[in-house]
């Protein structure tokens, strides 16, 4: 055989470090929480199916196979709705995105001066707080 | 000796993981971070397994995922409803 089993793990591990150092680097680099969404999607998706891959390989046919496929659905199918979620109650607390304001006409980056960013968090936080009050009134 | 160099890669992965945890504006930053740390333990452990020659350790891999998940949804919706759901 060309490649044994051992040198595709290699391989597999190989691409798995890859694309995981790649994701956290992106965590750490990108501007904004959307942004730093898409680079833990790289972690949770490319990295765990090449690590898993490479288990897969070393373990052969055997009842660990089995429990690590278990892993890489369950990932597979959880990673991208929790990020969905923290996407979404993120915009519901009011942080918005950064890039162009398709209202005004604005753009609004990276490099905005700090005390503008200060300001809107703190109208962030009084909005949630509106609405928490809101929510409360309604259940009362 | 891949899998020693596995588990270096997982290693420098959750530290820079941690710089975002140490540095996130926003408390959803932290939540991501520590969801992806979570993801990152999980092939730690399983790794750990294969290195030390007892897969066991998968079965404490996959109770780990399902806590990360369940961990990342109490936080978030206790972010967005101010409650667990109790009241």
């Amino acid at each position: 055989m060309l490649f044994s089993l051992e040198t595709l793990a290699g391989l597999f591990f190989f691409l798995g470090i890859l694309s995981v150092v790649i994701g956290a680097l992106g965590l750490v680099r990108l501007p904004d929480v959307y942004a730093r969404i898409h680079a833990a999607g790289i972690i949770d998706t490319a990295g765990v199916t090449f690590f898993i891959l490479g288990m897969i390989c070393l373990s052969g046919w055997s009842l660990v196979t089995v429990k690590l496929v278990l892993i890489g659905v369950f990932l597979f199918f959880t990673s991208p709705i929790s990020g969905h979620a923290i996407a979404k109650v993120a915009l519901e607390c009011g942080i918005k995105p950064l890039g162009r304001d398709l209202t005004s006409g604005q753009i609004k980056s990276a490099a905005t001066p700090p005390q503008k960013k200060t300001a809107s968090k703190k109208s962030s936080k009084k909005k949630a707080a509106k609405k928490k009050s809101a929510a409360k009134r309604v259940r009362s | 000796m891949m899998l020693i160099a596995g588990m270096i890669g997982l290693g420098v992965a959750v530290v820079l993981a941690l710089v975002r945890v140490a540095l996130g504006k926003t408390a959803f930053d932290r939540v991501l971070a520590v969801n992806s740390i979570g993801t990152l333990i999980i092939l730690g452990i399983a790794l750990h397994g294969f290195i030390m020659d007892r897969p066991e350790f998968i079965d404490i891999s996959v109770l780990y995922a399902i806590l990360n998940f369940i961990g990342t949804f109490a936080v978030l919706k206790l972010f967005s409803t101010g409650s667990l759901g109790d009241r």
